[in-house]
């Protein structure tokens, strides 16, 4: 189970209004790479694993998702709250504002709604951490890429916080990849020339 | 210490103890690690007792009252 704490990981306190701005970001929340999916990905996933050490981190990993969740939505909001409606029309928020208006909704920066067939969730583990560590990959991207074309501070030392915090899942994953491969158990499957791991 | 930076300085201390949770997942035996969250964890819940008996529950469970429902005067967390 989960208990709501009321604060943010890392604070954020944005200044200026940009529409422009919160229509890239919103791909994190709701987009492929996002935060939504990340969470979902792990607490998925948490239950095909067999060791104790994965069990935990993809927990705790896929908790801290769903408070990046909670930082890339209130990134918009602030974004896009005091925003005057000609400022949206003539930004690229304008057809996401004529669904939405200001509210946070988890699509991607090209306006598809979140997909569950942006992430994976398999039987075995290695298959499961090794997507894992991709999908840490292209977070970093994409937030890399928000820093490109963003030039808000007040927005950027949030965007650079989430940027290192998929660098640290990414070497606990693997550490935790190299533990499973050492201790994973594989049995031969009769006849089909493969084998089921546990 | 007004309210902002006393839940700065308690974000700080959570955000110690968080990390090191994940590197203890990945390294439980390391025992300086361990020492460390230990006394991490102890400043952390110290300053969050104090944060809750003067700015209200961060969790709606340490209500803290029995007059009034103190999990609703505090603003959000996307607020600014």
């Amino acid at each position: 189970m989960w208990q709501y704490e009321k604060k943010l990981q890392f604070p954020i306190n944005i200044k200026n209004p940009n529409p422009k701005l919160a229509s890239f970001i919103i791909s994190q929340y709701g987009g492929p790479d996002g935060e939504l999916a990340a969470s979902m990905r792990y607490l998925s996933q948490r239950f095909a694993m067999k060791d104790n050490v994965t069990k935990a981190l993809l927990t705790d990993i896929g908790t801290e998702e769903l408070a990046h969740l909670e930082m890339v939505g209130t990134i918009v909001h602030q974004l896009t709250k005091n925003a005057t409606t000609t400022q949206i029309e003539n930004s690229p928020m304008a057809a996401y504002y004529i669904n939405h208006g200001r509210g946070v909704y988890p699509a991607s920066s090209s306006g598809e709604p979140f997909d569950a067939m942006a992430i994976a969730s398999k039987s075995d583990p290695i298959t499961n951490l090794v997507e894992d560590l991709a999908a840490e990959q292209k977070a970093r991207t994409v937030y890399e890429n928000i820093l490109r074309v963003s030039d808000d501070p007040d927005v950027n030392r949030v965007i650079k916080y989430l940027r290192e915090r998929e660098i640290v899942h990414f070497q606990r994953f693997g550490e935790a990849l190299d533990r499973v491969q050492e201790s994973i158990n594989c049995k031969p499957v009769k006849g089909v020339g493969i084998k089921d791991c546990f | 210490m007004n309210r902002n930076q006393m839940l700065k300085q308690l974000m700080e201390y959570d955000f110690v103890q968080y990390d090191l949770n994940l590197y203890l997942d990945t390294h439980p035996e390391d025992q300086k690690a361990l020492k460390i969250f230990e006394s991490v964890s102890e400043k952390a819940a110290a300053l969050r007792k104090e944060f809750e008996a003067k700015f209200g529950p961060v969790t709606a469970s340490q209500n803290n009252s029995v007059s009034e429902w103190r999990w609703l005067s505090a603003p959000w967390p996307w607020e600014n």
